[in-house]
């Protein structure tokens, strides 16, 4: 079994004009000491899905349906008291932006001895010891001397070193990771991006890995989830999902990286925007910008098709593994379906 | 299989006539020994402090550049990277005039323009534009997309009759790919992607030869890059642009410049074709950049990783200020500030290149 299974998650959030959906029918397992990426765009639920796991969703969103299963505990109706007992402790996160999760009016070991005291019995100087140790493991350089620092005396790069020290202080066996390296620059990133992979693997920590960079994604993780408008609608090993995508939009969204195209000339875009929440169109909510699309794709969400070692939610995959023929909306004269033409420019106005 | 398919019908990118380094033109801007710093320490009162019973002056800078020399040529798209805290963006701004040289000279088709009194500026800001960051604090929220395209227009140009304004908007609309019917509304009313669009068009709209563009995409998402990445590519085909171009996006670089500016704690270490920079990187701090692009497609990185972080500008290292990082740096390294030597692609800023104890 599954270290963690999430199962038919759906998540929405009451707002005056009407229920936001933000996670629709997510689900994906995690092995122990597995990483795995969660990638979209902005909009597309990863930070959702990540918070909900660890079931930090607060009002007005909340859990409509399906459940989250740790280690064959179900985590979505857990008593407070108890997810506090593995929130931060067997599961632990790291947020985006180290100024704001770390407490600026505490040493950096005070809060260190702070958490671990949170969940075990144990003296100040054992604390500290620990505390040290995990320092000493993410390569701060004079770890003695940063436990008495403040976080604004500490750079970026440091700070988000520190964070993941504290996420690791517990010896957790998930660490949820959301867009840990964004705020930093490309070379602390890189550096930052080894060192959690190192400590995953030695460890055999799981990392959930939210981000929107394929890049990162492809160097750290093992298998993939892409996300749009709040469903998932691929996944699969990591390699394959990069070197071989199958549904439109994963397809879109690398070919459009500047480093898969020649030096100069166009680049593969996709056409229109991710559709607000509240207005998603019915069918495929990745109609409205997808080449492919047929009238099926119009009026009925995709199911999962399987397609060799990946899971893909599209109405043509799903034809293609069957072998039939797909007629997409959009045909050239010879009835070839889409080619990418100036329609690429106009934006599709929700 | 299906993505075989669908590989060969998305991938008819034509590639396009754009500007190769090899034929660059006349010089557009010159930027001569470009100093910017900024004051830590207040107004006159609150420099003046008491040290062993004696009254002291004491004033401490931020020092965002010391000393850049660029020439950028008409056509082109140099790009200028580095990481936060470099002085890139200093460096546009002081280009743009909207920050004034603590030192050095900005030349704009041979006029010197740094030192230009407003009133004489305003031909030179025509043909200059700014594109911004964030589309998110950049567009008026105040004004209708009409408006605020209309206001450079109207303030440049303010011979222009009603219906040659509403012409020209209504091209520039449509050139960056927003349909003109909705000149009504406000910004709030599109996304991040579209208004990007409306501040190029905004740029666009008092047909300048040069724009600076401050990482006008770092803020948007992947498929929203591409589409003002290219946008931003036709546009300098069809008004023959030149681009100064900020961005901390090595791959971006790759794709979009024609040559490339590498900064470091306000100094210039590499300057090179695009091309030329990426196959054979000189300075070791372009290296180690280089080394640290999350790339697609190989499995095992092979990162170059600088020992400790980027140094404070108010306190400047002695030497060359990469030097507390840099692996080949030696006692020269530490006393003697390089200076920008010509290789072979372009210019390079580093004793040991010069030396040639790396290659």
């Amino acid at each position: 079994m599954a270290l963690l299974e999430v199962n038919n998650l759906d998540v929405r959030f009451a707002m005056r004009g009407g229920e936001v959906r933000a996670l629709r029918d997510v689900s994906f397992t995690l092995e122990r000491g597995e990483r795995l990426g969660i990638v979209g765009e902005s909009g597309a639920g990863k930070s959702v899905a990540a918070f909900t796991i660890l079931n930090l969703i607060a009002k007005p969103g909340y859990i409509a349906g399906g459940e989250i299963k740790f280690d064959g505990e179900v985590l979505n109706t857990l008593k407070p008291k108890a997810m506090q007992s593995i929130r931060g402790n067997r599961i632990s996160m790291i947020f985006q932006d180290p100024m704001m999760t770390l407490n600026p009016v505490l040493t950096i070991g005070e809060q260190m001895i702070e958490c671990l005291k949170a969940h075990r019995r144990i003296s100040r100087k054992d604390a500290r010891a620990i505390a040290l140790h995990k320092l000493n493991q993410v390569f701060i350089p004079s770890p003695e001397k940063r436990l008495d620092q403040y976080p604004h005396e500490l750079s970026g790069g440091m700070r988000q070193r520190i964070i993941i020290a504290i996420a690791l202080l517990l010896d957790p066996d998930i660490i949820v990771a959301d867009e840990p390296t964004t705020a930093l620059d490309v070379t602390i990133q890189a550096e930052i991006m080894e060192l959690l992979l190192l400590l995953c693997e030695k460890h055999n920590v799981g990392l959930i890995l939210i981000t929107h960079d394929l890049g990162v994604v492809s160097q750290v993780t093992q298998r993939t989830l892409v996300m749009y408008a709040g469903r998932v609608i691929e996944q699969g090993p990591t390699r394959e999902i990069i070197n071989d995508a199958q549904h439109p939009y994963t397809q879109g969204l690398i070919n459009a990286l500047p480093q898969m195209a020649t030096p100069g000339s166009r680049l593969n875009q996709i056409r229109g925007s991710m559709p607000t929440l509240t207005k998603i169109p019915a069918g495929c909510a990745f109609n409205p910008r997808c080449d492919f699309a047929a009238n099926i794709c119009l009026e009925k969400v995709p199911a999962f098709a399987h397609s060799g070692n990946c899971k893909v939610a599209c109405h043509m995959v799903d034809a293609m593994v069957a072998g039939e023929r797909w007629t997409p909306i959009i045909t050239d004269a010879n009835g070839n379906g889409a080619t990418p033409t100036d329609s690429h420019r106009t934006e599709v106005n929700a | 299989m299906s993505a075989a398919i669908l590989k060969e019908a998305q991938s008819s990118s034509q590639a396009s006539p754009r500007m190769d380094s090899a034929e660059l033109g006349e010089t557009l801007v010159e930027i001569r020994d470009l100093e910017k710093r900024f004051s830590l320490s207040g107004d006159f009162l609150e420099q003046l402090t008491f040290e062993k019973g004696r009254l002291r002056r004491k004033q401490e800078y931020v020092h965002a550049i010391n000393g850049v020399t660029l020439d950028v040529k008409r056509g082109e798209a140099l790009c200028v990277v580095g990481e936060s805290g470099c002085g890139k963006s200093t460096v546009a701004r002081t280009v743009m005039g909207l920050l004034k040289p603590s030192g050095g000279e900005v030349r704009f088709d041979g006029t010197r323009i740094d030192n230009m009194a407003p009133r004489d500026l305003l031909p030179y800001r025509r043909r200059m534009q700014m594109i911004f960051q964030n589309p998110y604090a950049s567009l008026n929220p105040r004004m209708t997309i009409q408006q605020t395209l209309e206001e450079p227009l109207r303030f440049h140009q303010p011979t222009l009759k009603d219906g040659e304004v509403r012409d020209k908007i209504e091209e520039v609309m449509r050139s960056v790919g927003i349909d003109p019917d909705w000149g009504k509304r406000f910004a709030h009313e599109f996304s991040g992607g579209q208004r990007q669009r409306i501040s190029i068009a905004r740029a666009l709209a008092v047909d300048p030869e040069f724009i600076v563009a401050d990482e006008p995409i770092s803020a948007l998402d992947v498929s929203i890059q591409a589409q003002v990445l290219n946008l931003m590519m036709e546009a300098q085909e069809q008004r023959n642009l030149t681009y100064l171009f900020i961005t901390h996006d090595l791959a971006v670089v790759e794709h979009f410049g024609t040559r490339v500016a590498v900064m470091y704690l306000g100094t210039l270490c590499e300057l090179a074709d695009t091309r030329s920079l990426f196959a054979r990187p000189r300075h070791p701090y372009t290296q180690a950049l280089m080394s640290a692009i999350p790339r697609l497609h190989d499995d095992k990185p092979n990162h170059i990783r600088l020992e400790g972080e980027v140094p404070t500008p108010v306190n400047l290292p002695s030497g060359c200020v990469f030097h507390g990082r840099c692996p080949h740096a030696n006692q020269r390294c530490r006393t003697e500030i390089p200076r920008l030597i010509a290789t072979d692609t372009g210019q390079v800023a580093c004793h040991a290149v010069e030396e040639g104890r790396i290659d």
